[in-house]
């Protein structure tokens, strides 16, 4: 009787324990987002609590000023020319890779998935060493290409994996109707793996858009995007108008993150 | 005629075997066919990329190309005590002087200060100071223009700079040097700088996953456990973060971590300090900062594998007698290692190659060894030792990615 009701009092404590800690780590988590950002709308200058004032000050000088203006313009020329070309060969990759007949699997996999784990300051410096020389620095372009590439591995990773799990008599059904492999790719596969699709090019935009390192070594000033101006800003002299542009990406954020939510419940509708 | 039918029959399987083998090739070759295109590109962008920069940890061609005649003597050349022959030094003063018109001098010069400073000034000085025409020999006038070329030390910097491959770059990349008998060193304690900044790079990165394991754990093992809705919302706290740019968190810690910012305000407020602590420019500020970007993949990594983890077996072991934190930490937790292997794998690997955070949180003394090699490229123009360097972080990222794929296995890595 005594060992059964310590045993229940240790299980309470440790649930509290897990309860706490994650009530903590959850707060962490989300404590820049909630405490920093609503700095961006003080009417002084001030990184501090109490605000002096509500103010749109810095919101205005970003959509005013021709840097910050550009710098928006260039993260979704970028991003989407890198998140196109990504999702392309990156579907077509799994595709291939997710077909039992796929030759030397162990050998191509680590290779289409080396961008996620190659450090980026390395793959930037050999961008630079290769792309000098092709006039592709400075370049949309040679950003573009750069960006396309890392973006592959997570296109290829979600649609594999949504792959594995299509059931292939479908398309068998599909060849012994008299479906073109087109066709039957187009009517029969696709609408099965859009949602992982969707998904991978999301991440792939995600990636492109928040990179930063590869646009410090490859591009120029007309190749700025958002991160790397608000890197340019926290290396000058902070000022609100980075942590209004911080504001603006936190909220392209939630609506990345309820368009995933979107997905996933497609996805796993669908499966 | 039963033999005849038999011998046909056999055919007849030769036949269809040959005919299952050639349709498995030509399904294999349309399978890989799909991912050339891909190959192709990352072949292009990538592949070809990295190997040429780390092809250049051992190359060195600056040198050769600007003085060739005497790198093609020096390489004859026994070394010190004596010093190379009269011939050597008029095949200099040729070389320099059809160099000195194409500004190879210069790139040479610089590739020579690697090995000691000021190198690069006597080149030019020699170029510069040397007579159009002699009529006595050079092993007389350039020690006249400066005294180091009658040491024979000079002309052994010389001869190793001169020669195409060489083992300095990865050996100074490890802070070893080589002497002029051959043997391997450490270089002096005032310039060894990299085994440092390596050994900071593994604690910070062990650092990151083991805070990132002991706090994603338990949050991971509630979001698995609770009922969806309340799972779901919590999630959000995950998720936003997660797809919220690195730099919008760097900026968010940067304004927080601030002397007279808000986390210093609410520590005086609380009587937790008198005056603000430095939280930011070291080593504190790297850990928030890389812990934060960070901890949602280990979170969501653990995660994955708990979502399948039957409480059952846990259940049972209690039923059974066993103390409920036994169960918990001899059934649960081996069932979860899969998603402690990915999210500690996932975690260490990013950390090994960061350098946004560090660079803009941490202090001259948290320098990662990504930090060094954009130095080497940016500011030094050291190709060689960027290259280095770039050999021994990819050496250990690999390292542990065939670690990781042989315990956990790839297939474990999923995203979302």
């Amino acid at each position: 009787m005594h060992a059964e009701a310590t045993t229940v009092l240790s299980e309470r404590i440790a649930r509290r324990g897990v309860r706490l800690i994650s009530a903590v780590v959850l707060g962490f988590l989300i404590a820049p987002m909630l405490i920093a950002i609503p700095l961006s709308f003080n009417a002084s200058t001030y990184f501090s609590y109490p605000m002096t004032g509500f103010s749109l000050e810095w919101y205005g000088t970003i959509l005013s000023s021709p840097d910050w203006r550009r710098a928006i313009l260039n993260s979704f020329i970028i991003g989407a020319g890198a998140t196109a070309i990504a999702t392309a060969l990156g579907t077509l990759a799994a595709i291939g890779i997710s077909r039992p007949a796929f030759p030397f699997r162990s050998l191509i996999v680590p290779l289409l998935i080396s961008p996620m784990i190659i450090p980026i300051v390395i793959v930037a410096v050999s961008l630079y060493l290769v792309f000098a020389p092709l006039g592709l620095i400075n370049t949309h372009l040679g950003v573009i290409l750069a960006h396309a590439a890392l973006g592959t591995p997570f296109v290829v990773i979600t649609v594999a994996a949504k792959l594995m799990a299509f059931d292939r008599n479908l398309s068998r059904a599909a060849a012994g109707l008299g479906a073109s492999p087109w066709t039957s790719f187009r009517r029969v596969m696709l609408p099965q793996i859009l949602p992982a699709v969707a998904t991978g090019s999301v991440f792939a935009f995600a990636t492109s858009f928040d990179e930063v390192v590869v646009i410090l070594f490859i591009g120029g000033t007309e190749q700025r995007t958002i991160p790397r101006q608000m890197w340019a800003g926290i290396r000058d002299q902070i000022n609100p108008t980075i942590l209004a542009m911080a504001g603006l990406l936190t909220v392209f954020a939630v609506i990345l993150f309820l368009f995933m939510d979107v997905l996933r419940r497609r996805n796993s509708a669908d499966a | 005629m039963e033999r005849i039918s038999l011998g046909r029959a056999k055919n007849r399987v030769d036949d269809l075997q040959a005919g299952y083998r050639a349709t498995r090739r030509r399904e294999a070759w349309r399978a890989f066919l799909l991912v050339v295109p891909l190959l192709v590109f990352l072949a292009a962008t990538f592949i070809y990329p990295i190997g040429k920069l780390l092809l250049l940890s051992v190359r060195s061609d600056e040198v050769a190309d600007a003085i060739p005649r005497t790198a093609a003597a020096l390489a004859d050349w026994v070394g010190p005590p004596t010093l190379p022959s009269p011939q050597t030094f008029d095949l200099l003063a040729a070389d320099l002087r059809r160099a000195s018109d194409q500004g190879a001098v210069a790139v040479a010069g610089r590739r020579l200060n690697n090995y000691e400073a000021g190198f690069r000034t006597l080149l030019l000085k020699t170029a510069r100071q040397l007579p159009a025409t002699s009529d006595r020999p050079y092993s007389e006038v350039l020690p006249e223009i400066d005294k180091r070329w009658g040491e024979p030390e000079t002309w052994r910097l010389l001869k190793r700079a001169a020669s195409r491959d060489t083992p300095d770059f990865l050996l100074r990349a490890i802070d070893r040097e080589m002497t002029s008998d051959g043997s391997v060193v450490p270089v002096q304690r005032s310039q060894s700088v990299y085994l440092d900044a390596f050994a900071r790079t593994f604690s910070i990165s062990a650092c990151v996953t083991l805070i990132s394991l002991v706090l994603g754990y338990p949050v991971a093992y509630l979001l698995a456990t609770l009922p969806a809705r309340q799972s779901n919302l919590l999630m959000i706290f995950v998720i936003v973060p997660f797809w919220t740019s690195l730099l919008v968190r760097t900026t968010a810690w940067y304004v927080l971590l601030q002397p007279n910012g808000v986390v210093n305000s609410l520590l005086i407020k609380l009587g937790l300090t008198g005056a603000p602590v430095a939280l930011m420019f070291n080593r504190t500020g790297v850990l928030i900062g890389m812990t934060h970007v960070l901890l949602p993949f280990m979170i969501l990594s653990n995660y994955a594998v708990m979502r399948g983890v039957s409480p059952l077996y846990q259940r049972a072991a209690v039923s059974l007698g066993a103390h409920p934190v036994v169960a918990f930490v001899r059934v649960y937790v081996p069932q979860t290692l899969p998603g402690i292997g990915a999210g500690t794998f996932l975690v260490f690997v990013l950390a090994l190659g960061y350098y946004i955070t560090p660079a803009l949180l941490g202090g001259a003394s948290d320098e990662m060894i990504s930090q060094l090699i954009a130095l080497q490229m940016d500011q030094q123009l050291n190709w060689g030792l960027a290259g280095a360097l770039s050999v021994y972080l990819v050496l250990f990222t690999l390292a542990a990615y065939f670690a990781f794929n042989r315990f956990v296995g790839i297939d474990r890595l999923r995203l979302g």
